[in-house]
């Protein structure tokens, strides 16, 4: 299993905040990865970087044996890298489908129809909506559009930011369903979230950030049973 | 009758803001800034036509091309070079360089053709070779629209017609509307900003350019500050209508041309101009978006 995204090293400012200090981890093809860490740690600062948004001092970014370092934010959906950014990010204005046929934008249109077929399968909300204005959607709706979009444009490894944040328990968890089906379906995921209990009995493996460092590594199990991250994230 | 001829004429210059406001509201709508060259854009676009059709001798319908094409390239110009490096700066510093810009231009209008005005032959004369004029006239003569007015309604609607489609159905427009939402995010989804940008302003200036031979049609002394006055008008319909939407650019330019044509004839032709701001500042403090302008709520 080799690596499909590796991060070596990267260090990331806000003008003169050392946001993230030499963070390396990868994923490999098929597994669920997933960041966690509180408020600040960085996480979303390092999803962001991965997909171009923001640029790392030194280190590295590898995809698929390219380095990302001076690929433009919009070339990196192309090369099989999306994102589902922080609060969904979807366009409010805009009905739908065409938030869906905007996930689709570097696909060429060749086989749009069915891409929607898919997509609208696996979200049948959404296919009843189809011509409704996004901003018109409930968050748990908003929150599959953006996924919904984002594997409109047949991602070789889906990154999810905080895909869980402010929706009623019930709809956390049908949003780890489906991400659980999405990783039996074969996608290779990452995955940060502050729901480190969700997101760790999903997850393959799993990094904790704090403060901008990995501090501690392990799989998904080994790090849900372990004494300090039950202390620290896990309410005891 | 004369309440008809008065509202058709407010109709007709109405269109030309219109025109004008639609460029100030794409370029608004994608780039959220105001771009204060605009006007001088227009200007650039009525000397050019200007030039092709007294120097050159070229027919109307290539000058008017020659035009479109001059401000189109004059647009992604100034865009790429004024515009494009200031991206990340604060809203202000655009602005301020869009005024410098519109300064810039005037100036270059007046090094090259010099403060006296040019006298612009409109696109269709005001009267034809047998001396009457073109014009359709209805109820027996009581009323004539001249064909100028007509082509300038025309015109009119079929880009707002032809933007909207280019908007809501084709993938380039529907990227800009991405754009115009979300950068971040358009870029995510793989959506070049800057070149949608770009594209942006090349559309809005060749709209400049139409707009600037259709407004020397109706006020043929051509000078470089010509473009000024509509410009500030064009951007005071577009935020009557509510900035950032189509429809509402046209709806504000039309209004504005209708209330200032009746101003003219009803109060006075001095305080026309005072009126048309008036009707702005009192719509704004009923409804702050403009009149079609909208706030969609966003969920968390």
């Amino acid at each position: 299993m080799a690596p499909i995204l590796k991060v070596d090293g990267i260090n990331v400012y806000y003008g003169s905040i050392h946001a993230i200090k030499g963070v390396s981890f990868e994923v490999n093809q098929g597994e669920i990865v997933t960041l966690i860490g509180a408020n600040g740690a960085g996480k979303s600062t390092t999803l962001n970087t991965i997909s171009g948004l923001l640029r790392s001092r030194t280190g590295s970014v590898t995809f698929l044996d390219q380095d990302l370092g001076k690929v433009p934010a919009h070339k990196v959906v192309s090369r099989g890298l999306a994102l589902v950014p922080e609060g969904r990010r979807i366009f409010l204005q805009m009905t739908v489908q065409e938030n869906l046929e905007m996930g689709a934008y570097t696909q060429g249109g060749k086989q749009l129809e069915e891409d929607l077929d898919q997509v609208y399968q696996q979200f049948p909300r959404l296919k009843e909506r189809y011509k409704q204005i996004a901003g018109t959607l409930s968050g748990g709706e908003q929150q599959m559009l953006a996924m919904g979009r984002a594997l409109m444009s047949h991602p070789q490894l889906l990154m999810l930011d905080e895909p869980s944040m402010g929706l009623a328990p019930i709809l956390v968890e049908q949003i780890f369903q489906i991400i659980q089906n999405l990783h039996e379906a074969g996608s290779t995921i990452l995955l940060v979230e502050q729901n480190a209990q969700a997101a760790l009995s999903v997850a393959d493996r799993g990094y904790v950030l704090e403060t901008g460092r990995i501090v501690t590594s392990g799989t998904g199990k080994d790090l849900l049973e372990s004494p300090a991250i039950k202390k620290a994230y896990l309410g005891g | 009758m004369e309440f008809l001829s008065y509202l058709i004429s407010g109709i007709s210059l109405g269109s030309v803001y219109a025109i004008i406001a639609l460029g100030y509201t794409m370029v608004y709508g994608i780039a959220k800034m105001l771009n204060f060259a605009h006007g001088d854009v227009i200007m650039v676009g009525g000397y050019i036509s200007f030039c092709g059709m007294s120097y050159l001798g070229l027919p109307t319908v290539l000058s008017v091309l020659l035009a479109m094409a001059v401000c189109t390239v004059l647009g992604v110009v100034i865009e790429g070079l004024a515009y494009k490096p200031l991206r990340a700066a604060p809203s202000l510093a655009v602005l301020i360089t869009a005024i410098g810009v519109s300064y810039f231009l005037q100036n270059a209008a007046l090094l090259i053709w010099g403060a006296s005005g040019k006298v612009y032959s409109p696109v269709i004369p005001v009267t034809n070779a047998a001396g009457e004029p073109n014009a359709l006239r209805l109820f027996g003569g009581s009323l004539s629209i001249s064909y100028i007015s007509l082509l300038t309604m025309a015109a009119c609607i079929v880009i707002m017609i032809g933007l909207t489609f280019f908007t809501s159905r084709t993938k380039l427009g529907k990227a800009m509307r991405a754009c115009s939402e979300d950068k971040g995010a358009a870029q995510l989804m793989g959506i070049n900003v800057n070149a949608t940008i770009s594209t942006t302003f090349a559309i809005g200036s060749a709209l400049a350019a139409i707009a600037g031979v259709l407004l020397c049609s109706f006020n043929p002394t051509l000078t470089p500050t010509t473009g000024s006055m509509p410009g500030i008008k064009a951007f005071t319909a577009a935020v009557f209508g509510g900035i950032g939407s189509i429809p509402g650019a046209f709806l504000g330019g039309v209004l504005l041309g209708v209330i200032e044509s009746m101003a003219q004839a009803y109060v006075s032709t001095n305080l026309a101009n005072s009126i048309v701001f008036a009707v702005l500042i009192v719509t704004l403090l009923v409804k702050p978006a403009g009149l079609l302008g909208r706030y969609v709520p966003e969920k968390v």
